[in-house]
């Protein structure tokens, strides 16, 4: 009965089944309904970008995988997936699809895989992909069609933000209403129009604790907090917090962009720090800043601070005499 | 009332439906033991027999040389065939006393102790303890009599007994609280007289109801109480186990004195009481064989120095796929290469199961999942990052030496990184060059 060998290992033995590639199609999983309202309002288009987005993050990924003499089989966890998805729901229905692949390519490139690859990135690459693309081409990215919903022909269109910020929409009195955020039927990037999914992919996210719930809700208070005082000193001529949140990429931001595990910090004090402050510099830019959003220079700016973070909100450890 | 915790850590899957309702059976002595002299901290025991030698079933057969060290005792009478290098659970050949059993059991000392145990005084008590070479039997085998003695300036206050058994998969000490409380609490009270403190208390976990509720109505005749705990791994981890019950911290790099508190495991409890009350050395311990890699999971009474073929053998053999088998628990115990070793003081369960295919070692995503589920809240990622590029002053600043090696953060690791391999290299390699700079 002795013939077993027996395989060596240090301790632990038991591991939890959860494991990168999961959590990877967690998110993709959680994308779903998002991807699936971007092809209700945009159709065609919204796939083009999406089919071009994920295949150019795959092949850019596969070269680099290749240049830096790295197994292949990383390509499966996910990660360039997402960066794909997640950069084609940043983007405008009508961007041509050369820009989106050179978005791409960047995203991933300079985004990802200059810095090591996954887990190495400083800076959520569909967001630098998508940056890239805002100064490179600052035109085509802040050109708005209206959803197929809304079936009228124009050529520009303007978001609810941009309405906001560039023609005096409170005044005017056509501020957009509430419940066409919460649906989507509005103007935006492929992904950010409809409220409702995106919360709904969050709260599935946050079940089954794949993002930390200190991100959404630190964004959410924080952004509250300081639209809320504007708007409560001036009705007039600042909205409310929660068209702030509902508008634009706020929620996409909240929920898929700043909660990246890899460019967010992994203290829970750093982790309210980071999501506080991108709250604050999303409300600056909406309110003071030269564009109507800010939700992507935000998380970027406060991505930069990670490291910063996470090396001075270290827990105090049980049993260490607190300092002073 | 109040289910009592501490924060973070982990619910690995219990497992212990394999053996919590089977009572201790006592495995019968087997024709040859093979007694490590070093089965705790410190150096091996200075062996007291020689080959040839007669030995009786409790004789002393090694003699401690360090304060943090123990006796060994032999576990059967018979014939010593060997004092050389032998297999030990620890992985190191280590010096064993090898035994062949006669088979009469024939006791080294039958003086029966008639004085009442509880009114020995502490240095009574300790000397029996360390006469009989208790130590702790949760696993890290630490020599009890020191831990009852506090040193003269941290009084004690509370003795805290150790019903966490945290660990999947074991239930000895389950068992143990089922079938012996009075013994459990009787060593209990002779700790605390020993310590000078002024209460017990016995700490349970809320999956093992049945335990308590004998706890609760036995306590009435000490001076203490039970409290149950959140089944949470690792409750019993000690400075967890005094946080969650009585809210105070060990201070980093100190002892439970510091905070007035002493901690015993259930089964060395009842080593105390057995080792007061009859003088009876530490040769035999109850442990749980477990695991889906085991024929007929079962707890047992084995004699120190048993190999665990003979263990496993009584217990139906191994299944054909088992490619694990493990010392302790799953979470901290110890991988085994060979059947051909023996079980030790502090061999609390002998496991197998067959091993899930292994998965794929991924870059840290900085989760921080680690950081969430840290029962001493540290940084694990961070640290195993710093030790793996040889920063051995940033990973000591970030807290290495306070990592307790629980396991929680490479349980719940995603990119399954050997966080806590990275934390005993880090560990080993700071203490090694403070040696040296001692030296």
């Amino acid at each position: 009965m002795t013939n077993n060998t027996f395989i060596l290992q240090s301790s632990p033995h038991f591991k939890d089944k959860d494991s990168v590639p999961k959590i990877m199609y967690a998110v993709i999983a959680s994308l779903a309904p998002v991807v699936a309202a971007s092809l209700y309002f945009f159709r065609f288009k919204a796939l083009a970008l999406l089919l071009s987005c994920i295949a150019a993050c795959l092949v850019t990924e596969a070269l680099f995988l290749w240049l830096r003499k790295k197994p292949l089989h990383s390509l499966r966890d996910g990660s360039a997936v997402i960066t794909g998805i997640l950069l084609a729901m940043t983007l405008p229905p009508s961007l041509s699809l050369e820009l989106a692949i050179i978005g791409a390519v960047v995203a991933t490139a300079i985004g990802k895989q200059v810095f090591g690859g996954l887990g190495y990135n400083i800076f959520n690459p569909a967001l630098v992909g998508r940056a890239f693309l805002q100064t490179a081409f600052p035109v085509a990215m802040t050109t708005w069609i209206p959803p197929a919903t809304l079936k009228i022909q124009t050529a520009t269109f303007a978001t609810p933000l941009g309405n906001l910020r560039f023609q005096d929409a409170i005044a005017e009195g056509t501020l957009t209403p509430l419940k066409d955020l919460f649906i989507g039927n509005v103007g935006g990037c492929l992904g950010e129009t409809s409220a409702f999914v995106l919360i709904l992919g969050g709260l599935f996210l946050l079940s089954r604790r794949v993002i930390d719930w200190r991100i959404p809700l630190g964004i959410l208070l924080s952004l509250t907090a300081f639209t809320g005082a504007f708007w409560l000193a001036n009705p007039e001529k600042y909205a409310s917090p929660l068209f702030h949140i509902l508008a634009g990429g706020l929620l996409i931001g909240a929920f898929f962009m700043a909660t990246d595990m890899v460019t967010s910090p992994i203290t829970p004090l750093g982790t309210w720090i980071y999501a506080l402050g991108i709250g604050i510099v999303i409300g600056l830019i909406r309110l003071f800043g030269g564009f109507a959003e800010g939700v992507m220079y935000s998380i970027l700016f406060m991505n930069a601070f990670v490291p910063l973070l996470n090396r001075y909100t270290r827990p105090r450890i049980l049993g260490e005499r607190s300092k002073g | 009332m109040k289910v009592k915790t501490f924060a973070h850590g982990i619910h690995p899957p219990e497992l212990k439906d394999f053996t919590a309702e089977k009572a201790i059976e006592s495995l019968p002595p087997p024709e040859k033991v093979m007694i490590p002299l070093l089965q705790h901290f410190g150096k091996p025991a200075k062996p007291l027999v020689q080959k040839g030698d007669q030995v009786h079933l409790g004789q002393k057969i090694g003699e401690r040389q360090t304060l943090f060290s123990a006796s060994v005792h032999s576990s059967v009478s018979g014939k010593v065939i060997s004092v050389d290098n032998y297999n030990h659970p620890g992985g190191n050949p280590i010096p064993a006393v090898s035994i062949t059993n006669d088979g009469q059991d024939l006791p080294f000392s039958d003086k029966e102790e008639t004085k009442n145990p509880f009114s020995f005084s502490p240095e009574e008590i300790r000397q029996k303890v360390k006469e009989a070479g208790v130590v702790g039997l949760g696993g890290a085998a630490f020599p009890t009599a020191v831990k009852l003695s506090p040193p003269k300036d941290k009084p004690i206050e509370t003795i805290i007994i150790n019903g966490c058994e945290c660990e999947p998969l074991l239930t000895s000490d389950y068992r143990l609280m089922l079938e012996a409380p009075e013994d459990i609490l009787k060593g209990a009270e002779l700790a605390r007289i020993a310590t000078g403190a002024k209460r017990i208390i016995v700490g349970i976990e809320d999956n093992k109801k049945k335990a308590f509720e004998i706890f609760q109505d036995k306590i009435q005749n000490f001076a203490g109480e039970v409290a149950l705990l959140k089944t949470k791994y690792p409750q019993g981890a000690e400075k967890n186990l005094i946080y969650a019950l009585l809210r105070r911290e060990v201070p980093t790099g100190g002892l439970p004195f510091d905070v007035g508190v002493v901690v015993q495991n259930v089964g060395t409890a009842k080593a105390i009481w057995e080792a007061v009350s009859k003088g009876k050395p530490l040769y035999e311990r109850v442990i749980s064989v477990s695991g889906q890699g085991i024929m007929e999971p079962k707890n047992l009474l084995v004699r120190i120095g048993t190999p665990f073929k003979n263990v496993v053998e009584f217990c139906g053999g191994l299944k054909e796929d088992a490619d694990i088998l493990v010392m302790g628990g799953p979470m901290m115990g110890i991988v085994q290469w060979s059947l051909d070793v023996p079980v030790v003081k502090g061999t609390s369960g002998i496991l197998a199961w067959a091993a899930p295919r292994p998965s794929l070692e991924y870059p840290c995503i900085r989760c921080g999942r680690c950081v969430e589920n840290c029962p001493m809240t540290l940084v694990p990622t961070q640290l195993a990052r710093y030790v793996k590029f040889d920063d051995l002053t940033a990973a000591e600043k970030w807290g290495v030496l306070d990592c307790v090696e629980c396991g929680c953060c490479q349980y719940i690791c995603p990119s399954k990184i050997p966080l806590v391999h990275w934390m005993r290299v880090g560990k080993n390699r700071i203490i090694t060059l403070k040696q040296k700079k001692s030296a």
